[in-house]
C-alpha cells in the first residue's frame, strides 16, 4: 500500500463524479455524482498527509471541513430541489435550461 | 468734451442693442406701440449722439489737420481673439471721413425709417418683433462702419447678413418671402466665404487685421509677389485683395451675384429702403474704400471693380425700364446706382502710358462717397415713397395705378425731387455726385467708362420718369379704395426731401476732406462745362422720352413699340434669363450631374460595404449566441476538456 496507490483511487473517483455530473440528466444524479469527486479529493488529502506530512493531524482536517461544508451545501441542494420539483414535476436537466442566453 | 464723447462712442451703437434685447427678451412687457415708442427712441438717442461724434469729429480732427494728418482717429482699441502672440483681433471704433458720413448717413435713415414703419406696420402681428429686428440691424451696421480692423468688420458684416435675412422673410407665411430670404442668404454667404478667405490670407502675410497696417505701403510690398499655381502665375496681392472684394461683390449685389437683391424685396418695404438701398448693400462699396489702398497697390483689382460696377450699371438700368413690379423697378435701380459707386471707385487710378494704372485720382474715392451719401437719402426716400403708394393701392402693380396726384399730394411732390435727383437734373442732389463720377472718369482716362455712366444716366432717367408718370399721372386704372396719406410716414417722406434737395451743397466738402487716407491731394476741379451740359442733356432727353410715351399716364405708346420689340423685350423683361441660368447651374448640373450620382455612391457603396460589416457581425453573434444554451453539463464538459488540455499543453 504505497501513495501511488490512493491516489490511483482518488483519481478514479473524480473521473467517475466528473463523468457521472456530465452524463447524468438526473438532478439527483448530478448532486451525488458531485459528492463522489468531493469524496475523491477527500482521500487524496488524506492519502498525501499520512505518508507527506511531518504532521498528518494538518490534512486529516481538510477532509473533515470538507465534508462539513459539503453537507451544507447538500442540504441547500436538496432543498432547491425539492421546490423545482414541486414546480416543474420534473428533475430532467435537459428540459431545465431556462437560463439559456 | 470731445474726448469724453469720442470715449463714449460705443454708446452709438448701445441705444439700437438695448432696444432690440429690450424688444426681443421682453424684461419688461411692452405694448407693440410702447415697442415702437421705444424702439424710435432709442434710434432717435443714437443718431442725436452720432451727430454729436461728427460734428466733435470735424471740430477735432477735421479742423486739426496738423495733429490729424491721416484725418483719422482711433477711439479705443481693445484685444478682443488672441490668435498667437502676434496675431490679435481687437474691438474697436475707427472715426475717418467715411465711416463719419456712414454714421451720419445710417443713424438719420434709421430713425426716419423706424418713425414711418409705424405707419406702415400698423396692425401687423408682428409689429413688435419687426422693431427688435430693425433695431438689430441699425446695430450691426453702425458696428460695421465704424470697426478698426478687418475681422470685426466681417463679424458685423455677417450679423447685417443674417438681420437681412430675418427681416427679407418677415413675413415667414408668404413661401415666396421664405424662398427669397434663403437666396439671399446663400447668395451672400457664398461671396462671404471668399471675403474671409481674403481676411486668412491677408492676416496670415501680414500678422494683422488693422485697417491702418493693411493699408500701409509696407503690405502691399510684401503681399506683392507672384507664386505659381500650377502653370498660372498669381500674384498674391491680387489674389488676396479680389478676394476680399468678392465678399462686397456679394453684399452690393453686383452682376452676376445680383439676383438675390430683387428678390429681397419680398420683405417689408420699410426694410427695402434701409437695408436694401440706402445702407447694408453700400456696404461692398465701402469695404472696397475701406481697403482701397491696398486695392490700388494691386494692377488688377481696381481694373475689376471698375468693369463689374460699369457693367452692373448698364446691365441693370436695362433691365429697370421693362420692369412692372415697382419695388423691383427700384431694386434695379439700386444696383445700377451701387453700380455707378463702383466704378468710380475702379476710376480712382489713372490710365496714363508708362505705368499701367500707377497714378491714384482721388477724385473718384470722394465721388463714389459721395454718391453713396446722396443716394441713400433719395433712394431711401424713392422706397419710402413706394411703400406709401404700395399701403394705399395694395398693389405692386405700376399698371394697376396712375392718377395717385390728386389722392398723394405730399408724397407726389416729394418723389418728384427724388426722381428729378436720381435722373441727375440740376440742382439735385444726384446731379452734382454723378457729375463728380463722370468726371473722376474723364480725368482719369476712362472715356468707355465715362461713356457708359453718361448713357445709363439717360436710362435712369426714362425708367424713373416711367414709374412716376405711371404712378401718379393720368387716370387710375383700376379701383382704389379709400386712399389716404398716413402722416407716419408723410413725415418721414417729406423730412428726407431736405437731404435731396439739398446735399449737392456738400459737394467740395466731400472733394476736400473725403480722400483716399495717406495721399497728399489738392482737389482738382477743372471742369470741362461740357461734360455736366452733356450729362443734364441725357437725363433731360431720358425724360422727355418718358413723357412721350407715359406722360399723362398713357401706355398705348410704349405698348406698340413694345410690340415692336417682343423678343428683345422678352429677354429683357425675364431678366436675361439669369435667375435660369442659376437654376440650371444649380439644379440640372449640380443637383443632378454632380450631387445625384455623389448620393448614390454613398448610398450603394460607402452605406453597402458598412452594412455588409454590420451583416457579418450580427451572423457571427447569432453563431456564437449558439453556445449559450444554459445547459450546464455541456459547459462543465467543455470545462473539463479545457482544462484537461491545459494540463497537456502546459507541460
Amino acid at each position: 500500500m504505497t501513495l501511488i496507490h490512493f491516489v490511483v483511487l482518488s483519481l478514479t473517483l473524480c473521473a467517475i463524479g466528473v463523468y457521472g455530473v456530465l452524463t447524468r440528466r438526473n438532478l439527483i444524479g448530478i448532486l451525488l455524482s458531485v459528492e463522489v469527486i468531493l469524496n475523491g479529493a477527500n482521500i487524496n488529502f488524506a492519502a498525501f498527509a499520512h505518508f507527506r506530512a511531518s504532521d498528518p493531524a494538518a490534512g486529516a482536517i481538510f477532509p473533515i471541513f470538507v465534508m462539513a461544508v459539503s453537507g451544507c451545501e447538500m442540504a441547500v441542494a436538496l432543498a432547491i430541489i425539492i421546490s423545482m420539483y414541486r414546480r416543474k414535476k420534473r428533475l430532467d436537466v435537459y428540459k431545465l435550461e431556462e437560463l439559456n442566453g | 468734451m470731445a474726448d469724453l464723447l469720442f470715449t463714449h462712442s460705443y454708446l452709438i451703437l448701445l441705444f439700437p442693442l438695448l432696444s432690440f434685447v429690450t424688444i426681443s427678451l421682453r424684461p419688461v412687457q411692452l405694448s407693440p406701440k410702447m415697442a415702437g415708442r421705444f424702439a424710435i427712441g432709442c434710434q432717435g438717442l443714437s443718431m442725436l449722439y452720432g451727430l454729436a461724434v461728427a460734428a466733435a469729429y470735424w471740430q477735432t480732427v477735421i479742423g486739426q489737420p496738423q495733429l490729424y494728418p491721416a484725418r483719422s482717429l482711433v477711439c479705443f482699441d481693445l484685444a478682443w481673439l488672441n490668435f498667437s502672440p502676434t496675431l490679435t483681433a481687437n474691438m474697436g471704433i475707427f472715426l475717418d471721413p467715411i465711416s463719419v458720413m456712414m454714421i451720419v448717413v445710417i443713424s438719420i435713415i434709421s430713425f426716419l425709417v423706424n418713425i414711418y414703419s409705424v405707419g406702415y406696420m400698423k396692425d401687423d402681428p408682428g409689429f413688435a418683433r419687426f422693431f427688435a429686428l430693425m433695431a438689430l440691424f441699425s446695430f450691426s451696421m453702425l458696428g460695421l462702419v465704424i470697426s478698426s480692423n478687418i475681422l470685426q468688420m466681417f463679424v458685423f458684416w455677417e450679423l447685417v447678413g443674417m438681420s437681412s435675412y430675418a427681416l427679407i422673410g418677415f413675413w415667414y407665411q408668404k413661401p415666396s418671402a421664405v424662398a427669397a430670404s434663403k437666396k439671399a442668404f446663400v447668395v451672400t454667404r457664398f461671396a462671404d466665404t471668399f471675403f474671409l478667405i481674403g481676411i486668412i490670407v491677408v492676416s496670415f502675410y501680414t500678422q494683422s487685421f488693422d485697417f491702418q497696417t493693411l493699408n500701409s505701403p509696407e503690405t502691399a510690398a510684401l503681399l506683392d509677389h507672384t507664386f505659381m499655381l500650377g502653370i498660372v502665375p498669381i500674384n498674391l496681392l491680387t489674389l488676396a485683395t479680389i478676394l476680399i472684394f468678392t465678399g462686397g461683390w456679394g453684399k452690393s449685389a453686383m452682376f452676376p451675384l445680383h439676383i438675390w437683391l430683387p428678390d429681397a424685396m419680398e420683405g417689408p418695404t420699410p426694410v427695402s429702403s434701409i437695408i436694401h438701398s440706402a445702407t447694408m448693400v453700400v456696404a461692398g462699396v465701402f469695404l472696397t474704400a475701406r481697403m482701397f489702398p491696398l486695392f490700388a497697390a494691386s494692377e488688377v483689382t481696381l481694373a475689376v471693380v471698375q468693369f463689374v460696377g460699369a457693367f452692373t450699371a448698364l446691365f441693370a438700368a436695362i433691365i429697370a425700364i421693362t420692369q412692372k413690379d415697382i419695388k423691383r423697378i427700384l431694386a434695379f435701380s439700386t444696383l445700377s446706382q451701387l453700380g455707378y459707386m463702383l466704378f468710380s471707385l475702379g476710376v480712382a487710378k489713372m490710365v496714363t502710358g508708362i505705368h499701367p494704372g500707377a497714378e491714384i485720382n482721388p477724385l473718384g474715392y470722394s465721388a463714389a462717397m459721395y454718391h453713396v451719401f446722396t443716394h441713400a437719402f433719395f433712394k431711401c426716400m424713392l422706397f419710402l415713397g413706394a411703400g406709401a403708394i404700395i399701403h394705399a393701392v395694395h398693389s405692386n402693380d405700376i399698371m394697376d395705378m396712375g392718377g395717385l396726384r390728386r389722392l398723394m399730394p405730399k408724397t407726389y411732390w416729394s418723389l418728384l425731387t427724388a426722381c428729378l435727383a436720381i435722373g441727375g437734373i440740376f440742382p439735385f442732389s444726384g446731379f452734382w455726385s454723378k457729375d463728380a463720377i463722370l468726371l473722376a472718369a474723364l480725368q482719369s482716362g476712362h472715356y468707355i467708362v465715362c461713356a457708359v455712366g453718361l448713357a445709363t444716366g439717360g436710362l435712369t432717367a426714362f425708367y424713373i420718369f416711367r414709374f412716376f408718370f405711371l404712378t401718379f399721372h393720368g387716370r387710375a386704372r383700376s379701383k382704389f379704395h379709400d386712399v389716404r396719406e398716413n402722416s407716419w410716414m408723410t413725415f418721414s417722406i417729406m423730412a428726407l426731401t431736405i437731404p435731396t434737395v439739398t446735399a449737392g451743397m456738400l459737394e467740395h466738402l466731400f472733394v476736400s476732406e473725403v480722400t483716399v487716407p495717406g495721399l497728399a491731394y489738392t482737389p482738382n476741379f477743372s471742369h470741362p462745362l461740357w461734360l455736366p451740359t452733356l450729362a443734364s442733356l441725357a437725363g433731360i432727353a431720358g425724360i422727355s422720352l418718358a413723357w412721350t410715351f407715359y406722360g399723362r399716364g398713357r401706355t398705348e405708346a410704349a405698348e406698340r413699340c413694345r410690340l415692336r420689340i417682343a423678343p428683345v423685350y422678352q429677354v429683357i423683361y425675364n431678366k436675361f434669363y439669369i435667375d435660369e441660368v442659376y437654376l440650371f447651374i444649380t439644379h440640372k448640373i449640380i443637383f443632378h450631374g454632380i450631387a445625384a450620382p455623389i448620393k448614390w455612391l454613398d448610398r450603394h457603396i460607402v452605406d453597402g460595404a458598412m452594412n455588409l460589416i454590420g451583416e457579418f457581425l450580427q451572423q457571427g453573434g447569432k453563431a456564437v449566441r449558439l453556445l449559450q444554451n444554459g445547459q450546464l453539463q455541456l459547459y462543465l464538459g467543455v470545462t473539463t476538456l479545457g482544462f484537461i488540455a491545459l494540463l497537456f499543453l502546459g507541460r
